[in-house]
């Protein structure tokens, strides 16, 4: 044999595919011990009547810890939405040892727990530095986790790589020196696929990766969407921005809005405000910045992007065919697997491949809630299956993004065991909630328990076929952190003379085809809701044309039948 | 008010806030734009600062800083942030190397970022314990992103600083 010849490496089940995310090296891991020692001292002082309440509060916010109508919540974040086996593990560690047992992940693709003590978060930071994790900038009028697809780097269609600039806006706005006394959160997404999954056009600033023709990497630029009580879609403000300057012109962009965003009315402080206030003005204001800004300081070198890219890069995939026997088997002759497989697998850009979306909307269930058990249980899949990665969605479910198709019946069989199998995904029961008055000190009507209703009138999961892709989004209050203005049928709980009066709105989309929903009239008191929503949905059923979803019957027909429906008896 | 200066020692104040309607004295002396806009400043030799309102944009001052030896920049309530972006505005667009003051309610653990933006010094609470100020300024001496005040003419870290990427270690 050629001892010159390197061996070929065959995985050592001891050492776990490291996930394609981010990795810290001894710097990263040096600033993280320095932030906790800073909170520490923070949490201190606030303790010993040096800081007051007021001082303290923004301090607390932008280390994640967050005051709620029982208990502090702590939320985690999770950058871009990517997790390691190891560090799901430990979320579930310290779901057990310091909470009740579960988490819940969030549409920032991040995770909270609700019942957190005060006295434990400096051991949960620490436990949490142990695997890389924090909880910086997860809440406060900084600049929040950057989200992303939860199918980059996997999606077939997808033009360009997102992540790699959500890992390089992670550390540009990590402690950013001038922007992280805003006047308001700001929240930045982006994207490099077609499709649209990270409802770009509804955030702060919304970035769409692509190329030239050439092969060249630019950006487009969006800012000044949002949800909250005044819902605007985004504004294009620059169709390309090159690589090299993106971070020139989102220092642009944030400094306008620092200079000029209104510091009197919290519900005016937001940029979509600005924006809107602004109109032409504020683009040209931010490229007067731009232009004048000294690029060479903000520049994004090309040496920077290809260090980052390289802990992107892709897993050491096999090379296989698509629909090996094993799994074309399991499809015919197991309409249980195949049934899930519909709604949860999907195509892969590397042959043989597929993701698979994970269910965390049982029927029944509270949505994005997972235990600690169910943690563990993907942390095992993630590692056996899909190179120990995992992937949060906006929409609140898990993803194992790179699974080879002969081991999906193995999957669902794991997922099955922990009670993770639902083939729902895009379906009605596939909903997204805020914690609502169950858990939060701003709302003003629950959403858990009329997710949980509605879930359970769907239940037959041949109906939830039958009624196809249907986006149900619930929010407590006007905050909308329930994103009820671009569900597909979005529902509003509001206090109405000291009673829930749920709101419902038709006709959103979060993504390509974004809109926000039209109010289809008065509200539904708690307890008829989920007949309200399911007669908007026989009359779906009982008008749409062939092949059309929900959303594509309503644009068609507009409002005035469901209105009929819903109001005709009254 | 006592004064943390650059290094983090507390001096006393050798500039004096002058009221509207006070008369100007022949020392260093703190004048709102109103008044600065108003004054007849020939002749004069005394060094002069201006009082920005966290409104006011430096661009508005612009024409005014060649004669300013200090411009204040406050911080109304400590969550209010505008002042990081009128203190890198100055260094960065118009090249002000006068001393940039924080007033108003301004935390310890904002210090850092202030003068990583191009503040130079803080107008203090009576009584406040320097020592805590240079603990928050000190405790985190890691930075993901450059700022005017320590970059190099081509946008580099200073010699010694760079950590890789775009980090870079912050000097005391």
């Amino acid at each position: 044999m050629n001892a010159f010849v390197a061996p070929i490496a065959l995985p050592n089940p001891a050492h776990p595919a490291q996930a394609r995310t981010y990795r810290y090296d001894a710097v990263d891991r040096e600033f993280l011990q320095e932030r906790i020692a800073e909170f520490s001292d923070q949490i201190a002082r606030r303790l010993r009547g040096e800081l007051t309440e007021d001082e303290f509060k923004p301090l607390r916010l932008m280390n994640g810890l967050y005051l709620q109508l029982h208990a502090y919540m702590y939320r985690i974040a999770i950058p871009y939405g990517i997790l390691n086996a190891t560090q799901l593990r430990q979320l579930a560690m310290i779901a057990r040892r310091w909470d009740r047992g579960y988490g819940h992940f969030t549409t920032r693709q991040n995770i909270q727990f609700n019942w957190t003590r005060l006295e434990d978060v400096p051991d949960i930071m620490r436990a949490l530095a142990d695997v890389d994790m924090h909880a910086i900038q997860t809440s406060g009028n900084c600049i929040r986790n950057t989200t992303t697809d939860e199918y980059a780097g996997a999606d077939p269609e997808e033009a360009a790589d997102p992540r790699i600039y959500a890992e390089i806006i992670r550390q540009w706005s990590t402690l950013h020196p001038e922007f992280t006394w805003l006047p308001r959160k700001f929240k930045i997404a982006i994207t490099g696929a077609p499709q649209d999954r990270v409802a770009m056009q509804v955030h702060d600033v919304g970035l769409v990766v692509k190329r030239d023709a050439a092969g060249a990497i630019g950006f487009e630029i969006w800012a000044g969407g949002g949800l909250g009580r005044t819902p605007v879609l985004a504004t294009k403000l620059r169709d390309w921005v090159p690589e090299a300057e993106l971070l020139a012109y989102l220092e642009a962009v944030l400094r306008v809005y620092n200079a000029l965003g209104n510091r009197d009315n919290i519900y005016k402080a937001r940029i979509k405000i600005l924006v809107r206030d602004m109109g032409d003005a504020f683009r040209e204001r931010v490229e007067r910045e731009f232009a004048r800004l000294p690029q060479r300081a903000y520049r994004l070198d090309p040496e920077v992007v290809a260090e980052i890219a390289a802990h992107f890069a892709p897993p050491p995939f096999a090379r296989l065919a698509d629909n090996p026997p094993a799994y074309a088997a399991a499809l015919a002759g197991n309409a249980e697997f195949a049934a899930w497989a519909k709604q949860s697998v999907r195509a892969h850009r590397q042959p043989g491949y597929a993701s698979v979306t994970i269910s965390l909307k049982p029927i029944g269930g509270i949505p994005g809630d997972a235990s600690a058990e169910q943690m563990e249980a993907v942390a095992r899949l993630a590692e056996r299956h899909s190179f120990g990665e995992i992937r949060v969605s906006h929409v609140q479910n898990l993803v194992l993004p790179h699974v080879r198709q002969e081991d999906l019946p193995a999957v669902w069989q794991g997922l099955r065991e922990a009670g993770l199998a639902t083939p729902n995904i895009g379906l009605v029961s596939d909903i997204i909630a805020c914690p609502g008055m169950d858990y939060c000190a701003l709302a003003t009507a629950r959403s858990i328990p009329v997710a949980q209703m509605i879930s359970e009138r769907f239940a037959d999961l041949d109906r939830q076929h039958d009624i196809g892709e249907c986006f149900i989004n619930i929010s407590g209050c006007i905050n909308a952190c329930g994103h009820h203005h671009v569900g597909h049928i979005g529902i509003l709980g509001v206090d109405k003379r000291g009673a829930e009066s749920y709101q419902i709105t038709l006709g959103g989309s979060a993504t390509n085809d974004a809109a926000l929903g039209e109010l289809v009239g008065p509200g539904f008191p708690y307890d008829k809701v989920t007949d309200a929503v399911e007669t908007i949905l026989r009359t779906y059923l009982a008008e749409r044309a062939a092949g059309e979803r929900f959303v594509d019957t309503y644009r068609r027909i507009g409002l005035g039948p469901f209105k009929e429906a819903l109001y005709a008896s009254a | 008010m006592p004064v943390l200066d650059a290094k983090g020692h507390v001096v006393t104040d050798a500039w004096v806030r002058i009221a509207d309607d006070a008369p100007l004295p022949d020392a260093p002396a703190i004048l709102s734009l109103a008044r600065l806009r108003a004054e007849t400043l020939a002749g004069r030799n005394a060094p002069l600062g201006l009082a920005l309102d966290p409104a006011t944009q430096p661009e508005e001052i612009a024409e005014l800083l060649p004669r300013l030896a200090l411009v204040a920049v406050p911080l109304p309530k400590s969550k209010d942030g505008r002042a990081f972006t009128q203190a890198r505005a100055l260094r960065e667009h118009f090249g002000f190397t006068g001393e940039i003051r924080a007033t108003g309610h301004v935390l310890p653990d904002q210090w850092r970022m202030l003068r990583r933006c191009g503040v130079s010094t803080v107008e203090l609470p009576e009584g406040a314990d320097a020592a805590q100020w240079q603990r928050s300024r000190d405790v985190i001496d890691i930075a993901y992103q450059p700022s005017p005040s320590e970059m190099t003419e081509d946008g580099a870290p200073p010699a010694g600083s760079a950590l890789g990427l775009r980090r870079r270690r912050l000097a005391a």
